[in-house]
């Protein structure tokens, strides 16, 4: 997808005035929040668990090297091939060479944010090969043309209505009298037209949830089953990656699935957990011919080394943006980039620079909501504030906010002149405020008084009442020592 | 930090560190935080030398300003046995956030350090700290109360003033939905997103409008009057106050944004 964050401001306002969109937020908020917190609640050993996730995605990070190659032997020796991509145009056209090879006509394809990373949607179609979602939520938003709004539940942003309306549009197939007003009866719907493309697909393309350089298997986390048709069924199973999904061991692996699921949906584990390693042996009644993985990096590992480097942890849970006040107000188009919500906002600007990205670490209250439910322990307000000090180096910060606060921080470092200022300041501004003790608008206040009201100040300051009720204490105690 | 490192019946000398918001907006705040501090036996200092934490500076990204701010703060405050705050935010400021701004100077992370270790949010250094149980206030009211996000989060400030509040004489509490979730201020968020802040706003009166309360309680003057604010705009009774006025039995003062609809 295009990059549009600059525009998340008009986006966002757009957003707010979406009532279908509301709608379908609201779901976000009720659902996620309290699974999340009860499937939490239910296992003493839950923080703990975070604490060893994190620790062993710190490990991985120091020596990712080591394991990388690693990987790449255990992957080889399976009889998988490692095809490594710098960039996403790299990773698109070593896909797009796979599934050319194969003589490819359509591809299925199980969810993956990477996929969207590199926009290889796009390119399959542009070159003639179909690319066919089989995630319900992906699904549906390939009939929309549009894009995911959430990592993990891409078609957040809608409700049922607009899906049955997609699909009557789509599959035409449809008879009037069909009920689909159900979610079920949209499942199995997709189901169905699906199932025919999972048989007719040469290549199946699927992202990787975890790697293992162990033993050289890709991980895939689904409550569908359709990751693991587009894997099983297709001639040729495409991984597409990016390098920081490796994990050292097998153990590693389980110990992370056991925070990522309850994280995500606030389930103990997901419906479907799926290892592959290699393609088909002989001895295996079914699996793919060719076992290919693509490690792309993209950016990620200019990330090491850095004060970003602890976002390569995220297992891209969706966590964060489940309970972000301001993901639940806009939702996850407004964002305008592939990753939306908080990790977004991290991650967005470490791929694909600040210049253009700036709003999204911007766009945070710094409630802390994110950092105190990731699974990894991601300090995400600590690195949004890291690329707002990046932008102020760099003066990217917008100009009336960079002169109103160096015009502040000049009076902040002096006290002396800061007190004169607001002593003669506040009472003036507290004598405006009459008798409902409250400003409906006010000369240069207008982003408070456009939504809220002002409080008026009491008076004097704080200081000032202080100072004087210092002085007439002391006046007294001389007074009183007058003989 | 406890009062243990202090000499046996010497009286704890605090720093009041006021918060730009209550020195310009709401000084009864700075007044029932002196009265708190000295009920629980401490004696209690304000140095002139303070205008802010730093935050606004701080989280637009402008690290050397914060610095020289906060280089200020500790060379007014370092000699208090306690430095203390009204609120949740610029506590957490002093106290979590100062360390890591000198994290390429030794002398002054250390002394950064040691100055953290004395820095407290209010209402919980009145509970864990002077281990303060009732304060003696009385108020006939129903209260709901915000917890706000730094407070809670940085410096786990949740049972502390719920628990001072109960025994308040005739005060009862009414939880809100979401207590616990964010009223959309973010400092300069407020009013660099003003319509997403205005968003997040309107859902938190709507819970503080539900709870049944009719006064609404909090530990930051930022998210008081942003709430108080939006309260009033949207024509609602529920009066706002900071903890700190009703635990000190200070509250003839109006309430912020004033009362009435």
């Amino acid at each position: 997808m295009e990059l549009a964050a600059k525009h998340f401001k008009t986006n966002a306002s757009k957003a707010l005035v979406d009532q279908q969109l509301q709608k379908a937020l609201g779901n976000v908020q009720k659902g996620f929040i309290t699974k999340r917190r009860k499937s939490a609640e239910a296992l003493p050993e839950f923080e703990a668990l975070r604490d060893n996730a994190r620790d062993i995605k710190n490990h991985t990070l120091a020596h990712l090297d080591l394991y990388l190659e690693e990987y790449e032997t255990k992957v080889t020796e399976a009889g998988g091939h490692v095809h490594w991509a710098e960039t996403a145009e790299d990773a698109r056209r070593i896909v797009l060479d796979i599934c050319k090879k194969a003589d490819a006509r359509t591809v299925t394809k199980g969810k993956s944010m990477i996929t969207e990373e590199i926009a290889l949607n796009d390119h399959l179609a542009a070159n003639g090969i179909e690319p066919v979602e089989t995630d319900l939520g992906e699904y549906i938003i390939q009939l929309r043309g549009e894009h995911p709004s959430h990592i993990i539940a891409p078609a957040v942003h809608l409700n049922k209505e607009q899906v049955e309306g997609d699909f009557r549009r789509v599959h035409t197939h449809l008879e009037d009298s069909r009920d689909l007003s159900e979610p079920v009866a949209l499942l199995s719907e997709a189901r169905e037209v699906l199932r025919e493309r999972y048989f007719t697909a040469d290549v199946g393309v699927t992202g990787a949830n975890f790697l293992i350089a162990e033993t050289g298997s890709s991980v895939i986390v689904t409550n569908e089953g359709n990751g693991d048709l587009t894997q099983t069924l297709g001639k040729v199973h495409v991984v597409v990656a990016s390098i920081e999904k490796i994990v050292p061991t097998l153990e590693d692996t389980s110990q992370i699935l056991r925070v990522l699921a309850r994280s995500a949906t606030g389930q103990d584990m997901s419906v479907y957990t799926t290892f592959s390693t290699g393609p088909k042996r002989e001895e295996d009644p079914d699996g793919p011919d060719e076992y290919h993985v693509v490690l792309l990096d993209n950016g990620r590992s200019s990330m090491l080394g850095t004060e970003y480097q602890d976002m390569l942890r995220c297992i891209r849970c969706g966590a964060c943006m489940n309970h972000c006040p301001v993901y639940h107000a806009v939702g996850g188009h407004a964002y305008g980039s592939v990753y939306p919500g908080p990790m977004g906002a991290v991650l967005t600007p470490s791929l694909n620079g600040i210049d253009e990205t700036g709003q999204l670490p911007n766009a945070s209250t710094f409630c802390g909501r994110c950092e105190s439910v990731c699974p990894m322990r991601i300090p995400l307000p600590k690195m949004m504030r890291h690329w707002r000090e990046r932008e102020f180096e760099r003066n990217l910060t917008p100009a009336t906010a960079r002169y109103g606060l160096k015009l502040w921080a000049f009076f902040a470092k002096r006290p002396k002149l800061y007190r004169l200022a607001v002593s003669f300041g506040m009472p003036l501004l507290s004598l405006f405020g009459g008798t409902s003790r409250r400003f409906k608008s006010l000369p240069l206040a207008g982003g408070w008084t456009r939504h809220r009201d002002l409080p008026a100040p009491e008076g004097r300051t704080f200081l000032q009442a202080w100072a004087q009720r210092d002085t007439l204490k002391q006046e007294a105690t001389s007074h009183g020592s007058t003989p | 930090m406890t009062t243990a490192h202090l000499a046996a019946g010497a009286m704890p000398r605090v720093g009041l560190f006021a918060t730009c918001l209550v020195d310009l907006f709401r000084p009864s705040v700075g007044f029932a935080s002196v009265k708190l501090l000295q009920q629980a036996g401490c004696e209690v200092h304000v140095p002139v030398a303070q205008t802010c934490c730093g935050q606004p500076a701080y989280n637009t990204g402008d690290r050397a300003d914060t610095r020289e701010i906060a280089e200020q703060v500790i060379e007014a405050f370092e000699g208090f046995d306690f430095v203390v705050a009204p609120s949740g935010s610029c506590a957490s400021m002093l106290k979590k956030h100062y360390p890591g701004l000198f994290a390429d100077d030794a002398a002054w992370e250390e002394r950064a350090q040691r100055f953290s270790d004395k820095c407290h949010e209010l209402i919980s250094f009145l509970s864990d700290v002077m281990m303060v149980r009732d304060t003696g206030a009385a108020l006939e009211a129903t209260v709901t109360y915000h917890d706000s996000c730094s407070g809670l989060r940085e410096l786990g400030v949740q049972q502390q003033p719920r628990k001072l509040l109960a025994n308040v004489d005739g005060l009862a509490i009414k939880e809100m939905t979401d207590s616990d979730v964010c009223c959309g201020f973010g400092g300069t968020f407020c009013v660099k997103y003003s319509d997403i802040s205005n968003a997040i706003v309107t859902k938190k009166v709507g819970n503080i409008d539900q709870s049944g309360a009719d006064m609404l309680l909090a530990g930051d003057l930022g998210c008081l009057m942003n709430m108080a604010g939006k309260l009033k705009r949207q024509g609602s009774g529920v009066e706002a106050r900071h903890v700190a006025e009703v635990l000190a039995g200070m509250t003839d003062q109006p309430p912020i944004a004033g009362s009435g609809k």
